[in-house]
Protein backbone atom coordinates (compact mmCIF):
# COMPACT_ATOMS: atom_id res chain seq x y z
CA UNK A 1 0.00 0.00 0.00
CA UNK A 2 1.13 3.43 -0.88
CA UNK A 3 -0.23 6.60 0.55
CA UNK A 4 0.14 10.03 -0.37
CA UNK A 5 -0.85 12.36 2.54
CA UNK A 6 -1.50 15.98 2.03
CA UNK A 7 2.20 15.89 0.02
CA UNK A 8 3.09 19.38 -0.88
CA UNK A 9 6.13 20.04 -2.64
CA UNK A 10 7.50 23.87 -3.44
CA UNK A 11 10.82 24.36 -5.30
CA UNK A 12 13.27 26.60 -3.83
CA UNK A 13 12.55 28.82 -7.23
CA UNK A 14 8.30 28.96 -5.80
CA UNK A 15 7.17 26.84 -7.89
CA UNK A 16 4.50 24.65 -6.42
CA UNK A 17 4.50 21.18 -7.87
CA UNK A 18 2.40 19.06 -5.58
CA UNK A 19 -0.40 21.06 -3.24
CA UNK A 20 -1.96 18.86 -0.78
CA UNK A 21 -2.16 15.70 -2.85
CA UNK A 22 -3.57 12.84 -1.36
CA UNK A 23 -3.62 9.58 -2.82
CA UNK A 24 -3.86 5.96 -1.90
CA UNK A 25 -2.19 2.76 -3.84
CA UNK A 26 -3.43 -0.41 -2.87
CA UNK A 27 -1.34 -3.50 -4.11
CA UNK A 28 -1.43 -4.87 -7.53
CA UNK A 29 -3.22 -2.11 -8.93
CA UNK A 30 -2.69 -0.28 -12.25
CA UNK A 31 -2.61 3.21 -11.96
CA UNK A 32 -2.13 5.98 -14.30
CA UNK A 33 -1.06 8.96 -13.65
CA UNK A 34 -2.03 11.89 -16.29
CA UNK A 35 -1.60 15.85 -16.65
CA UNK A 36 0.06 18.54 -18.42
CA UNK A 37 3.16 19.37 -17.88
CA UNK A 38 4.70 20.23 -15.20
CA UNK A 39 1.46 18.93 -13.46
CA UNK A 40 3.68 17.09 -10.52
CA UNK A 41 3.75 13.99 -12.02
CA UNK A 42 7.77 13.46 -12.03
CA UNK A 43 7.68 15.08 -8.63
CA UNK A 44 5.15 12.20 -7.80
CA UNK A 45 7.59 9.84 -8.83
CA UNK A 46 10.59 11.01 -7.47
CA UNK A 47 8.86 11.19 -4.37
CA UNK A 48 8.20 7.57 -4.40
CA UNK A 49 12.00 6.70 -4.96
CA UNK A 50 13.22 9.28 -2.01
CA UNK A 51 14.75 11.51 -5.19
CA UNK A 52 12.69 14.39 -3.28
CA UNK A 53 11.49 15.10 -0.29
CA UNK A 54 8.26 16.59 0.70
CA UNK A 55 7.37 20.57 1.87
CA UNK A 56 4.94 18.99 4.29
CA UNK A 57 2.72 16.20 4.02
CA UNK A 58 4.35 12.51 4.46
CA UNK A 59 4.83 9.39 1.48
CA UNK A 60 4.08 5.86 3.03
CA UNK A 61 5.27 3.00 1.52
CA UNK A 62 3.32 0.27 3.65
CA UNK A 63 4.51 1.21 7.30
CA UNK A 64 7.84 2.83 6.47
CA UNK A 65 7.97 6.92 5.88
CA UNK A 66 9.67 6.82 2.51
CA UNK A 67 11.35 10.78 3.17
CA UNK A 68 12.67 9.96 6.34
CA UNK A 69 14.59 6.78 5.40
CA UNK A 70 17.80 7.26 6.76
CA UNK A 71 20.47 7.76 3.98
CA UNK A 72 22.18 4.70 3.81
CA UNK A 73 18.53 2.69 3.85
CA UNK A 74 18.06 4.28 0.49
CA UNK A 75 19.39 1.69 -1.38
CA UNK A 76 18.21 -1.13 0.10
CA UNK A 77 14.55 0.76 -0.38
CA UNK A 78 14.93 1.20 -4.01
CA UNK A 79 15.31 -2.59 -4.66
CA UNK A 80 12.28 -2.54 -4.13
CA UNK A 81 10.88 -0.65 -6.99
CA UNK A 82 11.46 -1.27 -10.38
CA UNK A 83 11.68 1.89 -12.33
CA UNK A 84 11.64 2.79 -15.98
CA UNK A 85 11.73 6.08 -17.74
CA UNK A 86 11.39 7.68 -20.95
CA UNK A 87 15.09 8.37 -21.70
CA UNK A 88 15.81 4.54 -20.72
CA UNK A 89 18.53 5.44 -18.49
CA UNK A 90 20.81 2.33 -19.34
CA UNK A 91 24.14 1.83 -18.47
CA UNK A 92 26.08 2.81 -22.26
CA UNK A 93 29.11 1.13 -21.17
CA UNK A 94 27.43 -2.86 -20.26
CA UNK A 95 26.00 -5.39 -22.75
CA UNK A 96 22.14 -5.79 -22.42
CA UNK A 97 23.37 -8.97 -20.17
CA UNK A 98 25.28 -6.80 -17.66
CA UNK A 99 22.49 -4.30 -17.61
CA UNK A 100 20.40 -6.30 -16.21
CA UNK A 101 22.87 -8.66 -14.17
CA UNK A 102 23.40 -5.22 -12.55
CA UNK A 103 20.62 -4.54 -10.59
CA UNK A 104 20.69 -7.99 -9.21
CA UNK A 105 24.05 -7.57 -8.65
CA UNK A 106 23.46 -4.50 -6.38
CA UNK A 107 20.73 -6.28 -4.42
CA UNK A 108 23.88 -9.21 -3.56
CA UNK A 109 21.71 -11.66 -5.63
CA UNK A 110 24.15 -15.08 -6.27
CA UNK A 111 25.96 -15.70 -9.56
CA UNK A 112 24.01 -18.47 -9.70
CA UNK A 113 20.43 -16.85 -9.31
CA UNK A 114 21.79 -14.15 -12.29
CA UNK A 115 22.69 -16.75 -14.58
CA UNK A 116 19.12 -18.08 -13.90
CA UNK A 117 16.88 -15.18 -13.90
CA UNK A 118 18.76 -12.86 -16.83
CA UNK A 119 18.15 -15.07 -19.49
CA UNK A 120 14.33 -15.76 -18.34
CA UNK A 121 13.34 -11.79 -17.83
CA UNK A 122 15.14 -11.26 -21.72
CA UNK A 123 12.87 -13.59 -23.10
CA UNK A 124 10.00 -12.05 -21.72
CA UNK A 125 10.69 -8.87 -23.04
CA UNK A 126 11.87 -10.73 -26.22
CA UNK A 127 14.91 -9.69 -26.30
CA UNK A 128 17.20 -12.73 -25.82
CA UNK A 129 18.93 -12.72 -28.54
CA UNK A 130 20.29 -9.26 -28.34
CA UNK A 131 21.86 -10.24 -24.85
CA UNK A 132 25.34 -9.12 -25.73
CA UNK A 133 24.70 -5.87 -27.87
CA UNK A 134 25.40 -2.53 -26.07
CA UNK A 135 22.38 0.29 -25.51
CA UNK A 136 23.65 1.64 -28.66
CA UNK A 137 23.12 -0.82 -31.03
CA UNK A 138 19.65 -1.08 -29.73
CA UNK A 139 16.21 0.39 -31.22
CA UNK A 140 14.75 3.01 -28.94
CA UNK A 141 11.90 0.58 -28.24
CA UNK A 142 14.12 -2.11 -27.75
CA UNK A 143 15.72 -0.09 -25.39
CA UNK A 144 12.81 0.10 -23.22
CA UNK A 145 11.88 -3.14 -23.38
CA UNK A 146 15.64 -3.47 -21.71
CA UNK A 147 14.89 -0.87 -18.94
CA UNK A 148 11.25 -2.98 -18.17
CA UNK A 149 13.69 -6.55 -18.15
CA UNK A 150 15.97 -4.55 -15.39
CA UNK A 151 12.87 -3.06 -13.60
CA UNK A 152 11.51 -6.12 -13.07
CA UNK A 153 14.64 -8.54 -12.14
CA UNK A 154 14.64 -8.52 -8.74
CA UNK A 155 10.60 -8.98 -8.84
CA UNK A 156 9.93 -5.37 -7.09
CA UNK A 157 6.56 -4.86 -5.34
CA UNK A 158 6.38 -1.90 -7.71
CA UNK A 159 7.02 -0.55 -10.83
CA UNK A 160 7.18 2.90 -11.94
CA UNK A 161 7.27 3.62 -15.63
CA UNK A 162 7.85 7.52 -15.84
CA UNK A 163 6.12 8.58 -19.25
CA UNK A 164 8.25 5.22 -20.36
CA UNK A 165 6.35 5.31 -24.48
CA UNK A 166 7.03 9.17 -24.45
CA UNK A 167 10.02 8.41 -27.07
CA UNK A 168 8.61 5.68 -28.76
CA UNK A 169 6.73 4.62 -31.92
CA UNK A 170 2.92 3.60 -32.13
CA UNK A 171 4.20 -0.04 -32.35
CA UNK A 172 6.51 -0.03 -29.54
CA UNK A 173 4.61 2.23 -27.36
CA UNK A 174 1.67 -1.21 -27.70
CA UNK A 175 4.38 -3.81 -26.53
CA UNK A 176 6.10 -1.86 -23.72
CA UNK A 177 2.09 -0.84 -22.59
CA UNK A 178 1.17 -4.88 -22.87
CA UNK A 179 4.41 -5.94 -20.65
CA UNK A 180 3.47 -3.65 -18.14
CA UNK A 181 0.06 -4.86 -18.25
CA UNK A 182 1.64 -8.39 -17.89
CA UNK A 183 3.53 -7.36 -15.28
CA UNK A 184 0.63 -6.60 -13.46
CA UNK A 185 -1.16 -9.61 -13.88
CA UNK A 186 1.41 -11.06 -12.46
CA UNK A 187 1.38 -9.45 -9.36
CA UNK A 188 2.95 -6.34 -9.45
CA UNK A 189 2.07 -3.33 -8.56
CA UNK A 190 2.51 -0.34 -11.53
CA UNK A 191 2.28 3.58 -11.47
CA UNK A 192 2.30 4.77 -15.14
CA UNK A 193 2.87 8.65 -16.05
CA UNK A 194 1.92 9.15 -19.65
CA UNK A 195 0.67 11.62 -22.03
CA UNK A 196 -0.87 9.50 -24.33
CA UNK A 197 -4.17 9.31 -24.18
CA UNK A 198 -4.57 5.69 -26.35
CA UNK A 199 -2.21 4.12 -24.01
CA UNK A 200 -4.95 5.42 -20.95
CA UNK A 201 -8.14 4.81 -23.09
CA UNK A 202 -6.80 1.53 -23.76
CA UNK A 203 -6.01 0.18 -20.31
CA UNK A 204 -9.28 0.72 -18.46
CA UNK A 205 -8.03 1.03 -15.17
CA UNK A 206 -7.78 3.46 -12.76
CA UNK A 207 -6.64 7.36 -13.44
CA UNK A 208 -5.51 9.57 -11.84
CA UNK A 209 -5.59 13.54 -13.21
CA UNK A 210 -3.11 15.81 -11.75
CA UNK A 211 -3.44 19.60 -12.25
CA UNK A 212 -1.23 22.31 -10.75
CA UNK A 213 0.07 19.98 -8.35
CA UNK A 214 -3.56 18.71 -6.98
CA UNK A 215 -5.61 15.93 -7.32
CA UNK A 216 -8.68 16.97 -9.82
CA UNK A 217 -10.13 13.51 -10.43
CA UNK A 218 -9.74 9.76 -9.73
CA UNK A 219 -11.75 7.13 -11.89
CA UNK A 220 -11.65 3.92 -11.16
CA UNK A 221 -11.53 2.51 -14.33
CA UNK A 222 -11.10 6.17 -16.31
CA UNK A 223 -10.45 7.69 -19.53
CA UNK A 224 -7.79 10.51 -20.74
CA UNK A 225 -9.95 13.67 -19.51
CA UNK A 226 -8.19 16.90 -19.57
CA UNK B 1 29.00 -11.84 0.63
CA UNK B 2 32.31 -9.73 1.03
CA UNK B 3 33.95 -11.46 -1.38
CA UNK B 4 30.96 -11.77 -4.13
CA UNK B 5 31.27 -7.97 -3.52
CA UNK B 6 34.57 -7.58 -3.83
CA UNK B 7 35.00 -9.69 -6.81
CA UNK B 8 31.98 -7.53 -8.86
CA UNK B 9 33.67 -4.22 -7.98
CA UNK B 10 36.76 -5.34 -9.33
CA UNK B 11 35.47 -7.04 -12.46
CA UNK B 12 33.31 -4.06 -12.79
CA UNK B 13 36.18 -1.38 -12.75
CA UNK B 14 38.59 -3.58 -14.98
CA UNK B 15 35.90 -4.17 -17.45
CA UNK B 16 34.79 -0.12 -17.55
CA UNK B 17 38.91 0.93 -17.88
CA UNK B 18 38.70 -1.12 -21.09
CA UNK B 19 35.52 -0.26 -22.41
CA UNK B 20 36.36 3.28 -22.06
CA UNK B 21 38.69 3.50 -24.36
CA UNK B 22 39.53 6.62 -25.09
CA UNK B 23 39.27 8.44 -21.83
CA UNK B 24 41.21 5.61 -20.02
CA UNK B 25 44.17 6.19 -22.48
CA UNK B 26 43.73 9.68 -21.95
CA UNK B 27 43.74 8.89 -18.39
CA UNK B 28 47.03 6.81 -18.79
CA UNK B 29 49.29 9.24 -20.65
CA UNK B 30 48.43 12.37 -18.13
CA UNK B 31 49.61 9.62 -15.30
CA UNK B 32 52.46 8.00 -16.89
CA UNK B 33 53.45 11.97 -17.79
CA UNK B 34 53.52 12.37 -14.22
CA UNK B 35 55.48 9.01 -12.86
CA UNK B 36 57.92 9.79 -15.48
CA UNK B 37 58.18 14.01 -13.72
CA UNK B 38 58.59 12.15 -10.15
CA UNK B 39 61.02 9.18 -11.28
CA UNK B 40 62.63 11.54 -13.46
CA UNK B 41 63.51 13.58 -10.56
CA UNK B 42 64.33 10.46 -8.53
CA UNK B 43 67.33 10.34 -11.52
CA UNK B 44 68.26 13.62 -11.90
CA UNK B 45 68.69 13.85 -7.77
CA UNK B 46 70.95 10.69 -8.26
CA UNK B 47 72.84 12.36 -10.61
CA UNK B 48 72.83 15.61 -8.59
CA UNK B 49 74.69 13.68 -5.66
CA UNK B 50 76.77 12.02 -7.50
CA UNK B 51 78.16 15.50 -9.32
CA UNK B 52 77.95 17.18 -5.54
CA UNK B 53 79.63 14.16 -4.04
CA UNK B 54 82.67 14.36 -7.64
CA UNK B 55 82.85 18.41 -6.50
CA UNK B 56 83.40 17.80 -3.16
CA UNK B 57 85.93 15.00 -3.32
CA UNK B 58 88.09 17.43 -5.52
CA UNK B 59 87.95 19.60 -2.98
CA UNK B 60 90.36 19.39 -0.21
CA UNK B 61 93.14 21.25 0.93
CA UNK B 62 96.52 20.43 1.73
CA UNK B 63 99.55 20.76 4.65
CA UNK B 64 102.73 21.32 4.10
CA UNK B 65 105.31 20.44 6.63
CA UNK B 66 108.51 22.29 7.10
CA UNK B 67 111.34 19.90 5.69
CA UNK B 68 112.52 19.26 9.65
CA UNK B 69 109.17 17.83 10.96
CA UNK B 70 110.09 14.90 12.33
CA UNK B 71 107.22 11.77 10.91
CA UNK B 72 105.87 11.31 14.13
CA UNK B 73 105.03 14.70 14.91
CA UNK B 74 103.91 15.32 11.48
CA UNK B 75 101.38 11.73 12.42
CA UNK B 76 100.58 13.54 15.89
CA UNK B 77 99.02 16.36 13.85
CA UNK B 78 97.18 13.88 11.66
CA UNK B 79 95.76 12.32 14.67
CA UNK B 80 94.35 15.58 16.00
CA UNK B 81 93.18 16.46 12.92
CA UNK B 82 91.68 13.18 12.32
CA UNK B 83 89.35 13.98 15.49
CA UNK B 84 87.99 17.19 14.87
CA UNK B 85 83.97 16.44 13.74
CA UNK B 86 84.52 18.07 10.15
CA UNK B 87 87.53 16.12 8.87
CA UNK B 88 86.15 13.12 7.06
CA UNK B 89 89.77 11.86 5.68
CA UNK B 90 93.22 12.59 6.07
CA UNK B 91 96.14 11.30 3.56
CA UNK B 92 99.77 11.51 4.81
CA UNK B 93 101.96 11.92 2.45
CA UNK B 94 105.68 11.64 3.32
CA UNK B 95 108.62 13.25 1.91
CA UNK B 96 109.61 10.39 0.23
CA UNK B 97 106.66 10.04 -1.20
CA UNK B 98 106.64 13.08 -2.42
CA UNK B 99 109.94 13.44 -4.16
CA UNK B 100 108.55 10.10 -5.62
CA UNK B 101 105.87 11.99 -6.64
CA UNK B 102 107.51 15.06 -8.02
CA UNK B 103 110.14 12.74 -9.92
CA UNK B 104 107.27 11.07 -11.59
CA UNK B 105 104.97 14.19 -12.95
CA UNK B 106 108.31 16.01 -14.21
CA UNK B 107 109.73 12.79 -15.92
CA UNK B 108 110.28 13.99 -19.12
CA UNK B 109 111.87 17.18 -17.52
CA UNK B 110 115.48 16.48 -17.83
CA UNK B 111 116.46 20.05 -16.41
CA UNK B 112 114.81 19.89 -13.06
CA UNK B 113 115.71 16.54 -12.59
CA UNK B 114 119.30 17.22 -13.23
CA UNK B 115 119.20 19.96 -9.84
CA UNK B 116 116.98 17.84 -7.83
CA UNK B 117 120.37 15.46 -7.90
CA UNK B 118 122.04 18.46 -7.23
CA UNK B 119 120.92 18.82 -3.83
CA UNK B 120 121.76 16.48 -1.31
CA UNK B 121 119.07 16.18 0.42
CA UNK B 122 115.11 15.92 -0.03
CA UNK B 123 113.56 19.41 -0.66
CA UNK B 124 109.81 18.37 -0.31
CA UNK B 125 108.20 18.37 3.61
CA UNK B 126 105.51 15.69 4.26
CA UNK B 127 101.92 16.99 4.03
CA UNK B 128 98.99 16.25 4.95
CA UNK B 129 96.17 16.04 2.72
CA UNK B 130 92.48 16.74 4.21
CA UNK B 131 89.38 15.96 3.11
CA UNK B 132 86.30 18.14 4.94
CA UNK B 133 82.78 16.09 5.01
CA UNK B 134 81.37 19.46 3.60
CA UNK B 135 82.55 21.97 1.46
CA UNK B 136 81.51 24.74 4.23
CA UNK B 137 83.99 23.10 7.03
CA UNK B 138 87.30 23.84 5.76
CA UNK B 139 87.45 27.28 7.03
CA UNK B 140 86.93 25.89 10.30
CA UNK B 141 89.66 23.57 9.72
CA UNK B 142 92.08 26.46 8.08
CA UNK B 143 91.20 28.25 11.53
CA UNK B 144 92.88 25.42 13.96
CA UNK B 145 95.69 24.62 11.18
CA UNK B 146 96.58 28.42 11.18
CA UNK B 147 96.00 28.49 14.91
CA UNK B 148 99.00 28.18 17.53
CA UNK B 149 98.31 24.94 19.12
CA UNK B 150 100.34 23.08 20.76
CA UNK B 151 99.78 20.06 18.67
CA UNK B 152 101.05 22.18 15.68
CA UNK B 153 104.72 22.94 17.79
CA UNK B 154 107.23 20.64 17.10
CA UNK B 155 109.36 19.65 20.09
CA UNK B 156 111.42 22.75 20.44
CA UNK B 157 107.87 24.97 20.29
CA UNK B 158 109.08 26.34 16.22
CA UNK B 159 106.13 25.47 14.13
CA UNK B 160 106.27 22.65 12.06
CA UNK B 161 103.70 23.95 9.35
CA UNK B 162 105.42 25.42 6.40
CA UNK B 163 101.97 26.49 4.33
CA UNK B 164 98.57 25.65 3.96
CA UNK B 165 97.12 25.59 0.90
CA UNK B 166 93.86 26.98 1.93
CA UNK B 167 94.28 30.98 1.58
CA UNK B 168 95.10 30.14 -2.33
CA UNK B 169 91.73 27.71 -2.72
CA UNK B 170 89.36 29.64 -0.81
CA UNK B 171 87.49 31.35 -2.93
CA UNK B 172 86.95 28.11 -5.11
CA UNK B 173 85.67 26.50 -1.96
CA UNK B 174 83.57 28.75 -1.07
CA UNK B 175 82.09 29.52 -4.49
CA UNK B 176 82.20 25.57 -4.90
CA UNK B 177 79.94 25.33 -1.27
CA UNK B 178 77.35 28.03 -1.97
CA UNK B 179 76.64 26.77 -5.62
CA UNK B 180 76.32 22.97 -4.54
CA UNK B 181 73.94 24.78 -1.94
CA UNK B 182 71.69 26.59 -4.71
CA UNK B 183 71.48 23.75 -6.87
CA UNK B 184 70.59 21.12 -3.79
CA UNK B 185 67.82 23.77 -3.12
CA UNK B 186 66.63 25.12 -6.61
CA UNK B 187 66.65 21.17 -7.57
CA UNK B 188 64.22 21.11 -4.96
CA UNK B 189 61.86 23.54 -5.68
CA UNK B 190 61.60 22.98 -9.28
CA UNK B 191 60.87 19.03 -7.86
CA UNK B 192 58.09 19.91 -5.67
CA UNK B 193 56.77 22.25 -7.88
CA UNK B 194 56.35 19.87 -10.95
CA UNK B 195 54.99 17.16 -8.74
CA UNK B 196 52.24 19.42 -7.37
CA UNK B 197 51.76 20.41 -10.81
CA UNK B 198 51.62 16.96 -12.57
CA UNK B 199 49.50 15.96 -9.69
CA UNK B 200 47.40 18.35 -10.29
CA UNK B 201 46.66 18.08 -14.04
CA UNK B 202 45.94 13.76 -13.02
CA UNK B 203 43.49 14.97 -10.67
CA UNK B 204 41.60 17.25 -13.50
CA UNK B 205 41.87 14.86 -16.09
CA UNK B 206 40.38 11.99 -13.68
CA UNK B 207 37.36 14.05 -12.30
CA UNK B 208 36.78 15.05 -16.10
CA UNK B 209 36.62 11.47 -16.97
CA UNK B 210 34.03 10.71 -14.23
CA UNK B 211 31.75 13.94 -14.97
CA UNK B 212 31.47 12.21 -18.42
CA UNK B 213 30.03 9.30 -16.11
CA UNK B 214 27.59 11.64 -13.92
CA UNK B 215 24.20 10.26 -15.91
CA UNK B 216 26.12 6.37 -15.20
CA UNK B 217 26.10 7.49 -11.82
CA UNK B 218 22.96 8.30 -10.92
CA UNK B 219 21.17 5.63 -12.92
CA UNK B 220 23.23 3.46 -10.78
CA UNK B 221 21.88 5.65 -7.55
CA UNK B 222 18.22 4.54 -9.00
CA UNK B 223 18.53 0.93 -9.22
CA UNK B 224 19.35 0.81 -5.89
CA UNK B 225 23.51 0.11 -5.61
CA UNK B 226 25.51 1.60 -2.61
CA UNK B 227 27.41 3.96 -2.08
CA UNK B 228 30.38 1.85 -1.96
CA UNK B 229 29.17 -0.46 -5.02
CA UNK B 230 29.20 2.84 -7.15
CA UNK B 231 32.21 4.27 -5.94
CA UNK B 232 34.20 1.25 -5.75
CA UNK B 233 34.97 0.48 -9.53
CA UNK B 234 35.41 3.83 -10.10
CA UNK B 235 38.27 3.68 -7.60
CA UNK B 236 39.53 -0.01 -9.44
CA UNK B 237 39.56 1.78 -12.86
CA UNK B 238 41.91 4.49 -11.51
CA UNK B 239 43.97 2.12 -9.91
CA UNK B 240 44.28 0.08 -12.89
CA UNK B 241 45.21 3.53 -14.69
CA UNK B 242 48.28 4.03 -12.16
CA UNK B 243 49.20 0.62 -12.16
CA UNK B 244 49.71 0.71 -16.19
CA UNK B 245 51.21 3.95 -16.00
CA UNK B 246 53.27 2.77 -13.17
CA UNK B 247 54.20 -0.22 -15.28
CA UNK B 248 55.23 1.76 -18.52
CA UNK B 249 57.42 4.13 -17.00
CA UNK B 250 59.37 1.24 -15.04
CA UNK B 251 59.99 -0.41 -18.25
CA UNK B 252 61.06 2.80 -20.32
CA UNK B 253 63.43 4.22 -17.74
CA UNK B 254 65.28 0.39 -17.44
CA UNK B 255 65.79 0.80 -21.73
CA UNK B 256 66.43 4.15 -21.89
CA UNK B 257 69.04 4.05 -18.95
CA UNK B 258 70.68 0.92 -20.35
CA UNK B 259 70.79 2.64 -23.85
CA UNK B 260 71.87 5.87 -22.50
CA UNK B 261 74.07 4.72 -20.21
CA UNK B 262 75.87 2.50 -23.12
CA UNK B 263 76.17 5.11 -25.72
CA UNK B 264 76.36 8.09 -24.01
CA UNK B 265 77.71 7.21 -20.71
CA UNK B 266 80.89 9.31 -21.34
CA UNK B 267 79.01 12.26 -21.17
CA UNK B 268 77.48 11.37 -17.67
CA UNK B 269 81.64 11.75 -16.18
CA UNK B 270 81.81 8.18 -14.34
CA UNK B 271 77.92 8.05 -13.39
CA UNK B 272 76.51 4.59 -14.35
CA UNK B 273 72.96 5.77 -14.85
CA UNK B 274 71.91 2.42 -15.62
CA UNK B 275 73.40 0.84 -12.48
CA UNK B 276 72.18 3.77 -9.93
CA UNK B 277 68.51 2.74 -11.89
CA UNK B 278 69.51 -1.11 -11.24
CA UNK B 279 70.63 -0.40 -7.69
CA UNK B 280 67.75 1.74 -7.33
CA UNK B 281 64.77 -0.52 -8.50
CA UNK B 282 62.69 -1.43 -5.79
CA UNK B 283 62.64 1.81 -4.37
CA UNK B 284 61.74 3.28 -7.40
CA UNK B 285 59.15 0.28 -8.58
CA UNK B 286 57.81 1.45 -5.11
CA UNK B 287 57.47 4.67 -5.82
CA UNK B 288 56.09 4.85 -8.67
CA UNK B 289 53.36 1.68 -8.44
CA UNK B 290 52.58 3.30 -4.69
CA UNK B 291 51.78 6.83 -6.25
CA UNK B 292 50.68 5.80 -9.22
CA UNK B 293 47.91 3.57 -7.36
CA UNK B 294 47.93 6.41 -4.74
CA UNK B 295 46.97 9.12 -7.21
CA UNK B 296 44.63 7.13 -9.82
CA UNK B 297 42.50 5.72 -6.57
CA UNK B 298 42.12 8.78 -4.50
CA UNK B 299 41.75 11.05 -7.22
CA UNK B 300 38.39 8.60 -8.64
CA UNK B 301 37.47 8.43 -5.18
CA UNK B 302 37.19 11.92 -4.56
CA UNK B 303 35.62 12.39 -7.76
CA UNK B 304 32.68 10.39 -7.50
CA UNK B 305 32.12 11.73 -4.22
CA UNK B 306 30.94 14.10 -5.38
CA UNK B 307 28.08 13.04 -7.48
CA UNK B 308 27.12 11.19 -4.95
CA UNK B 309 26.43 13.82 -2.34
CA UNK B 310 22.34 14.07 -2.93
Amino acid sequence: MIIFEKVTKIYPDGTVALDEATIKIEPKEFVSVVGHSGAGKTTLVKMLLAEEKPTSGRVFYESVDINRLRHVDIPKFRRKVGTVFQDFRLLPNKTVYENIAFAMEVSGRSEEEIKADVPHVLELVDLFNKAMNFPHELSGGEKQRVAIARAIVNQPDIIIADEPTGNLDPINTNEVVRILKKINDLGTTVILTTHNKGVIDSLGKRVITLEKGKVIRDDPTGKYVI
Amino acid sequence: MFWLSAKRVWRGGIQSFFRNGFVSLSSVIIMTITLFIISSVFILNGLLDFGVSQVKEKVDISVYFVTTASEEEVLDVKMSLEALPEVSKVDYISSDQALADFKEKNKGDELTLQALAQLDENPLGASLNIKAKDPSQYEGIADFLNSDSNELLSASSTKIIDSVNYSKNKLIITRASRILDSINTVGLALAILFIVISVVIVFNTIRLSIYMSRDEISVMHLVGASTKFIKGPFVVSGMVCGIISAFLVVTFFAISTYFVTKYYGNYLVGFDLFKYYMGNFFQILGVLFGSGILLGGLASYLAVHKYLKN
